[in-house]
């Protein structure tokens, strides 16, 4: 699956929310979209899946690639019959995307009949199938379970386990494990670990916490204010990163290896999408920036697949500091 | 010693429902179970655990916004279960409280000046107008806001900078004791690094003791002292940070670290992930609550329950029959060095936010570079 040059904004808004974002997963790869709040990565996503009302957004250019078909964006979103079964997604509350009046095995049912010629038995056998596959104990009785008698981690499996019924090649999970303890998001982390491993899904999976990241990813794309600021294999990010926000988000982050001392931080907060400065939009917060930053760097490519939007990338050849 | 204990917790049980109703009799949500431990005075004591583990509760207890079934709460010796009245109103004083939500804990229809003011017409009547004007521009800018914020509204205020606010408010009155729900789990990483240097920055300076409450075990790590790991409504590991985080006993604790994503390349020991979910807590499986979900549980575990092992008051205590014979976890691995050029980015990018004089040593020549389509 392939997103080429994706640009949106809401109706009413002067910014574009994404801003010329490409993103690209191959067969069995996990790639991660990280980035705070408000950075457009949630909105990515839902654009990729045609979730966006065209009442209340404009995608100016995009152009979507999935398993050799391809889509132009700014004029047809992705058709019914691909959503769902080819590309599905999962979302991070799992009380509210699941709906609370029908039994787990009619919503799974329901997924797969919309998208196979099957009859509903064989669609209910489908679904306790699903529903073991996930790890859920007693599948056979739980199909008949409503949602509240289910426990946080329990109902993301199931989400889980509707997304996959159609054998997607694409799974998109927005923030899948946020809303969960940690002992429970590393099951499900492993859980969506070993599908891709069996099925060879691509997974996007978008996320907040560079911690997930690190555990689940191959590549990593880095958002801020709409713009993919860095991207490349997870390693090569994390032991090198080279945009100053990168930087920053790995030095904000309270460690449990380095502890004690004042932790660095990133100043400011994200400026709302209608004051996004020209140029690089992290400039604002920036401790590097310069008026060469209102000219927009470009997403280049300084090592092998590691690209990075910033004009002075790399820092301690670029900037000195004294204290 | 004990005049060094500003608050003391001594087997503090909270049990919900059980009352009769018309037809059907609520069960017994045994939220807090018997818990007992001291906090320092000018010490960061934190309390962690999972959602369902009687955290929120014990944080309420402590501060009088509940009240036990049994036990007792003592600050600086003195039982604050029966007090009232004026003495109520001193004990609110010396003991302040941080919510998590910073969206919702603040009165949208107040001024900020108004908010963090508040505290003082209660706590400092005799402060006039004016004085408790400028006693607010200085709270405002003791938590890195400007005097001008106090006319602004709370919705005008980004997450982190009302969780500010909410600082300021806790301070306001002069409190010897700070209790904050998840402070910072509602901020955003760049933002919650902001919040945390600014409690540990506080805190230092005014010496208050601060009692944090949380589930992420790296801010845990980073701000606190001590720390008390809860399980289904009791303590089970308790002891310095440094002690529990290097050298975990309880498998609980074992369990959660092993848990935790870490950005250091260390992939997840699968064998370690816990399996199943925290029971209900108006249903607790008898003995040891965790042997449900422990890969060590014998008979033992599920017959007797394990109390804190005894040992000297601020000692490395665990609530496990077989802690001294487990086999320990390899303990966290360290990190894989950086690079020496990546270590002296990050070491600049610290002293740029940290007020450096940052010069560029020459301009970026953009024709080296090739965009990328």
């Amino acid at each position: 699956m392939e997103l080429v040059d994706l640009s949106l904004r809401f109706r009413g808004q002067p910014n574009d929310v994404v801003d010329q974002v490409s993103l690209a997963v191959g067969q069995g790869e996990v790639l991660c979209v990280v980035g705070e709040s408000g950075c457009g990565k949630s909105v990515t996503a839902m654009a990729l899946m045609g979730l966006l009302s065209p009442d209340y957004s404009i995608i100016s250019s995009g152009n979507l690639n999935v398993g050799g078909i391809s889509f132009d964006l700014t004029r047809d979103a992705l058709p019914r019959e691909m959503r769902g079964s080819r590309v599905a997604m999962i979302f991070q509350e799992p009380m509210t995307s699941l709906n609370p009046v029908f039994r787990i095995g009619d919503q799974i049912c329901e997924a797969i009949l919309s998208h196979g010629n099957v009859s509903r038995s064989d669609a209910m056998a489908r679904a306790e199938e699903m529903l073991k596959r996930v790890g859920i104990a007693n599948p056979a009785q739980r199909l008949f379970e409503f949602p509240h008698q289910l426990s946080g981690g329990m109902r993301q499996r199931v989400m889980i386990a509707m997304a996959l019924a159609n054998d997607p090649q694409v799974l998109i999970a927005d923030e899948p494990t946020t809303a969960l303890d940690v002992t429970i998001q590393a099951q499900i982390l492993d859980l969506i670990r070993d599908l891709r491993d069996d099925t060879g899904m691509g997974t996007i999976m978008i996320t907040h916490d560079l911690g997930v990241v690190a555990e689940i990813a191959d590549r990593v794309a880095v958002m801020y204010g709409g713009q993919v600021v860095e991207q490349g294999p997870v390693r090569d990010v994390f032991e090198n990163p080279q945009h100053p926000y990168t930087i920053g988000l790995m030095s904000a982050m309270p460690r449990l290896d380095r502890p004690g001392g004042r932790l660095a931080i990133v100043p400011g907060t994200v400026p709302a999408i209608s004051n996004m400065p020209d140029g690089c939009r992290f400039r604002t917060r920036c401790a590097f920036a310069t008026s060469e930053c209102e000219r927009r760097p470009g997403l280049s490519e300084f090592a092998a697949q590691h690209s990075v939007a910033c004009h002075f990338a790399p820092l301690e050849e670029n900037i000195g500091v004294t204290a | 010693m004990s005049d060094q204990v500003i608050l003391q917790a001594i087997d503090v049980v909270k049990h919900f429902g059980g009352g009769d109703g018309w037809l059907t009799r609520a069960p017994v949500v045994q939220a807090v179970d018997g818990l007992s431990f001291d906090v320092m005075r000018g010490e960061t004591f934190a309390i962690v655990g999972e959602s369902g583990c009687g955290k929120s509760t014990l944080a309420r207890l402590l501060m009088r916004l509940l009240s036990q079934t049994s036990g007792d709460v003592l600050f600086e010796g003195r039982q604050i279960s029966s007090v009232e009245g004026e003495e109520l109103r001193k004990l609110r004083r010396d003991m302040q409280f941080i919510f998590q939500d910073p969206f919702s804990s603040l009165n949208p229809r107040m001024t900020v000046g108004k908010l963090v003011g508040e505290p003082l017409e209660v706590h400092a009547p005799e402060l006039s107008a004016r004085e408790r004007r400028s006693k607010v521009a200085t709270l405002l800018r003791q938590v890195g806001l400007r005097q001008e914020h106090a006319d602004r509204y709370p919705h005008e205020f980004s997450g982190g900078q009302r969780q500010r606010v909410g600082i300021a408010r806790a301070l306001a009155s002069g409190p010897k004791l700070i209790i904050g729900d998840e402070p910072v789990s509602a901020l955003d990483v760049s933002v919650q690094a902001q919040v945390i240097n600014l409690l540990g920055d506080i805190s230092r300076e005014l010496g208050l003791t601060l009692v944090i409450i949380a589930h992420d075990l790296g801010v845990i790590r980073h701000m606190s002292d001590r720390v008390a790991v809860m399980y289904l409504g009791r303590i089970v590991e308790i002891g310095s940070t440094e002690d529990v985080f290097t050298d975990p006993k309880h498998p609980y604790t074992q369990a959660l670290l092993a848990a935790i994503p870490s950005m250091d390349g260390k992939r997840t020991d699968h064998s370690a992930t816990v399996k199943g979910e925290m029971p209900s807590p108006s249903d607790p499986p008898s003995g040891c609550r965790f042997h449900t979900r422990c890969p060590y549980a014998q008979d033992r575990c599920r017959s007797e329950t394990p109390h804190l092992s005894p040992g000297a008051r601020r000692s490395h205590q665990v609530a496990c029959h077989f802690s001294e014979t487990l086999e320990r976890p390899a303990s966290l691995v360290a990190p894989k060095p950086r690079s020496e050029t990546v270590e002296a980015r990050f070491a600049l990018y610290r002293a740029a936010t940290e007020g450096g004089t940052v010069k560029h040593l020459k301009n970026p020549n953009q024709h080296q570079q090739t965009e990328r389509t």
